[in-house]
C-alpha cells in the first residue's frame, strides 16, 4: 500500500506547488482588500517568462526572478485601475486574464517544442532521510522547499508582525486604518504587486521545474482553481497548502489512472479537479453560512476614496 | 500654483458618453499595435488586413454577422445577470451545454418536420443551458457560493463533457478519427439566407434584444432586477425575493447562451465537434460591458466584436499569428473602457490657487 501511496503523495506536492504559489500570492493581495481575478493570465505570463529566460540564459533562477518581475509589472495595470481609478475589480481581473493568456501564447509561439534542463531535484540532508515523509516532502527541487518557507513566512507575517496587522486592518476597514495614519492606497499597491509577482512565480514553476517545456495554455485553469482555494483556505496560508496538495493529489492520481490504462474515459478524469473545486467551495460556503468560519477581508473588492463617505 | 481638482460628475454630456468608449477602443488598438510592432509584425498591415477581411466585401460582412449572432445572444444572457451584480462568467459552458442538448435531440429524437425540429432544439438547448446555469445561481442565492468560480469551473466541466461524447459514444465512424458527431440531417439545420452563411439565429438575437429591452425597462420584473442590482438591501426591505430572482435570472441567462450554442451548431457547423465555440462566451462578457449592459447597444457592439473576430481569423491565416492575439486586443479594450469609467464619474479640472 505504501509503495503506491508515497509516490502519489510525493507527486501531489509537486503538482500542488504551482497552485500553492498562486494561492499564496492571491491571499496576500486580497488581505489588502484588492481582488485580483487575473491569476490565470499572470500564471501563463509567468510560465512563458520563466521558460524563455531560462532557455536563453540557462539559469532557472533568473527565469523565476524574471517571472516575478513580469507578474508584478502586469499587475500594476490592474492595481492602477482598481486602486487609483476605482474600477470594477472583477472586470479588470478578467481583462488581465485575457491579456496574459493572449500575450503568452503570442510570445511563446517560437518556444513550442523546445526543452530546458530546468530546476534540479535534490534531497534535503537529514530531513530527506525520515521514512516516508522524507520521500513525500523533502526529495523535490528548491522551489518546493521555498514554498514551504513562504507558507510559514506569510502565516508569521499576518499574525505576528505590525506590518501584517496593518495590512489586515486595511483589508478589513480602510477608513479606520486611514484615520490612524496608514497609507491605504500605498499599502494596497505594494501587496497587490508582490502578490501578482508570486502568482507568476507559480506559473514559472510549471514550465521551469514541472514540465520543463512551454505549452500554449499550459496552466489549464490552475489560476482559477487558486482563486477558489483562497476561499477554501479562508485566507490562511497553512490551509492554502493543504488545499493545494489536495488538488495536486487529484491531478497526480488522475495522471496515474490514465497511465495505468483505466477504462474511465479521459475527459471524465480531466473534469475531476473542477468538480472538486465546486464541491469544496459549496462545503465552505454552507459552513460559513452557519457562522462556523470567518476570515474574508471585509472590504474585499471595494475601492477606497478618502474623500467619500459611505 | 496649478492644481488638479477632481470632483463627482452630476450629469454626463452626450459628447463624452460617445467619445469615451471611442477613445478606449482607439487607445486599445494603438497599444495593441505597439505590441505587434514589438513582435516584428507591422501593425498597419495587421489592422488593414483585419479591416478588409471583416468589412471589405460582402463575404466579410456576412462572416462578421455570423460571428455576431452567438456573441449577441450570449451577451444578452450575461447582461441580465450582470444587471443583478451576479457575475455569470459561465456563458462559454452554457453554450457548450446548449449545443450538447441540441445534438442529443438530433441523435435520439429526430423528426422530419423542420419547424417541429427547430422548436425541439430551441427548447432543449434553452432548458439545458438554463438548468446548467441555475445550479450556480441556486448555490449563490442559497449559500453565497462565489458564482464567478462555480460558473468558470462549470465551463471546464461542460467542455470536457462535450469532449466525452464527441470522442466517445457520439463520434462519427466516418470522421476519420476527428472528434465530431455525424452531420445533422437537413431538418435539423437552421435556414440560411441566400448564398451566405448567415442563418435564422440573427432574428433570434434581434428579437431577444428587443424583448429584454422591454422586459428590463418596462415591466415590474425588470424593475425588481434593477433594484436588486443597485441596492440589494433596499430590495430586501421592499420584499423582493432575492433567491427566487437570482435562480430565475441565471436560468434565463443560461437559456439564452444555450440557444446561442444551438444556433452555432444547427445554423452554422451542422454537427457537434470538439471546441466548436471560439470563446464566444468570454467575448460576450466584453460585449456586455462595452454596451454598458444595454440590450440594444449589445447588438451593435456584437457586430464590432464579430468584425474583430473575423479579422483575427484572417490574421491567423494570412499573417500566421495565433488566434489569441485577438485576446490581447480584447483585454486592452476592456482595460481602457474601465479606465474611461473614471472620466464618466469624475470631472478633472486644473485650477489656479495662490500659495499661502
Amino acid at each position: 500500500m505504501l509503495d503506491i501511496l508515497v509516490p502519489i503523495l510525493s507527486a501531489a506536492v509537486r503538482s500542488g506547488t504551482p497552485i500553492l504559489y498562486a494561492t499564496l500570492g492571491e491571499i496576500l493581495t486580497e488581505k489588502s482588500g484588492v481582488m485580483n481575478l487575473g491569476l490565470e493570465g499572470l500564471m501563463l505570463m509567468g510560465a512563458f517568462t520563466g521558460f524563455s529566460v531560462t532557455f536563453s540564459t540557462g539559469s532557472p533562477w533568473l527565469g523565476i526572478l524574471a517571472a516575478f518581475i513580469v507578474g508584478a509589472l502586469l499587475t500594476t495595470v490592474h492595481a492602477f485601475l482598481c486602486i487609483t481609478m476605482g474600477a470594477n475589480q472583477v472586470v479588470s481581473g478578467l481583462a488581465l486574464t485575457m491579456i496574459g493568456t493572449g500575450a503568452s501564447s503570442l510570445l511563446g509561439r517560437s518556444y513550442i517544442g523546445e526543452t530546458i534542463d530546468g530546476l534540479e531535484k535534490f534531497t534535503v540532508p537529514i530531513l530527506g532521510r525520515i521514512p516516508f515523509l522524507g520521500d513525500i516532502l523533502f526529495s523535490h527541487d528548491a522551489m518546493v522547499y521555498i514554498s514551504y518557507i513562504l507558507v510559514f513566512l506569510l502565516w508569521w507575517f499576518f499574525s505576528m508582525t505590525r506590518e501584517g496587522l496593518n495590512l489586515r486592518a486595511i483589508g478589513d476597514s480602510p477608513r479606520t486604518a486611514d484615520s490612524v495614519g496608514l497609507n491605504v492606497k500605498r499599502v494596497r499597491y505594494i501587496y497587490t504587486l508582490i502578490g501578482g509577482g508570486i502568482v507568476a512565480v507559480g506559473g514559472a514553476y510549471m514550465s521551469v521545474a514541472y514540465t520543463k517545456m512551454w505549452g500554449d495554455l499550459m496552466t489549464a485553469g490552475r489560476g482559477w482553481i487558486a482563486v477558489a482555494l483562497v476561499i477554501f483556505a479562508i485566507w490562511h496560508p497553512l490551509r492554502a497548502a493543504f488545499g493545494a496538495y489536495l488538488f495536486g493529489g487529484v491531478e497526480a492520481s488522475q495522471l496515474r489512472l490514465q497511465a495505468a490504462g483505466t477504462t474511465i474515459p479521459t475527459p471524465l478524469l480531466l473534469m475531476l479537479p473542477y468538480v472538486l473545486t465546486i464541491i469544496v467551495l459549496v462545503i465552505i460556503s454552507v459552513r460559513k453560512g452557519k457562522g462556523l468560519l470567518f476570515g474574508a477581508p471585509a472590504s474585499l473588492g471595494q475601492p477606497f476614496y478618502r474623500e467619500e463617505r459611505e | 500654483m496649478r492644481m488638479l481638482k477632481i470632483e463627482k460628475r452630476l450629469n454626463l454630456p452626450l459628447w463624452l458618453n460617445l467619445s469615451i468608449p471611442l477613445a478606449a477602443v482607439t487607445l486599445a488598438l494603438l497599444t495593441g499595435g505597439i505590441f505587434l510592432g514589438f513582435l516584428g509584425v507591422s501593425p498597419l498591415k495587421a489592422y488593414s488586413e483585419m479591416l478588409i477581411s471583416s468589412l471589405g466585401d460582402s463575404y466579410g460582412i456576412s462572416e462578421t454577422l455570423v460571428k455576431a449572432i452567438p456573441l449577441a445572444l450570449a451577451s444578452i444572457g450575461v447582461m441580465l445577470s450582470f444587471k443583478m451584480l451576479i457575475w455569470n462568467i459561465g456563458a462559454e459552458g452554457q453554450i457548450f451545454i446548449g449545443a450538447l442538448a441540441t445534438a442529443a435531440i438530433v441523435r435520439y429524437l429526430p423528426v422530419s418536420n423542420p419547424a417541429l425540429m427547430f422548436i425541439l432544439m430551441f427548447l432543449s438547448s434553452a432548458i439545458a443551458g438554463g438548468c446548467w446555469a441555475s445550479v450556480a445561481g441556486f448555490l449563490k442565492a442559497r449559500w453565497q457560493v462565489n458564482e464567478i468560480i462555480t460558473t468558470l469551473m462549470m465551463n471546464y466541466i461542460a467542455i470536457h463533457l462535450v469532449d466525452f461524447f464527441v470522442y466517445g459514444p457520439w463520434r462519427d465512424p466516418a470522421s476519420l478519427g476527428f472528434p465530431m458527431t455525424p452531420p445533422f440531417p437537413d431538418a435539423a439545420r437552421l435556414m440560411q439566407f441566400g448564398n451566405s452563411r448567415v442563418h435564422l439565429g440573427i432574428f433570434i438575437a434581434i428579437i431577444f434584444a428587443f424583448l429584454f429591452y422591454w422586459l428590463i425597462g418596462w415591466t415590474k420584473w425588470g424593475y425588481e432586477i434593477r433594484v436588486i442590482g443597485e441596492n440589494p438591501r433596499a430590495a430586501n426591505f421592499a420584499g423582493i425575493d432575492y433567491v427566487k430572482n437570482v435562480v430565475i435570472v441565471m436560468f434565463i441567462s443560461g437559456a439564452i447562451a444555450g440557444i446561442a450554442g444551438m444556433c452555432e451548431i444547427a445554423g452554422l457547423q451542422g454537427r457537434l465537434q470538439h471546441g466548436f465555440s471560439a470563446s464566444f462566451g468570454y467575448t460576450a462578457i466584453i460585449v456586455a460591458w462595452l454596451a454598458r449592459l444595454h440590450p440594444l447597444v449589445i447588438l451593435f457592439v456584437s457586430l464590432l466584436m464579430g468584425a474583430l473576430l473575423v479579422g483575427g481569423d484572417s490574421l491567423q491565416i494570412v499573417m500566421h499569428l495565433p488566434l489569441s492575439s485577438i485576446l490581447v486586443i480584447q483585454g486592452l479594450i476592456l482595460f481602457f473602457v474601465l479606465g474611461g469609467e473614471f472620466f464618466r464619474r469624475y470631472r478633472i479640472q486644473f485650477i489656479s490657487r495662490k500659495d499661502g
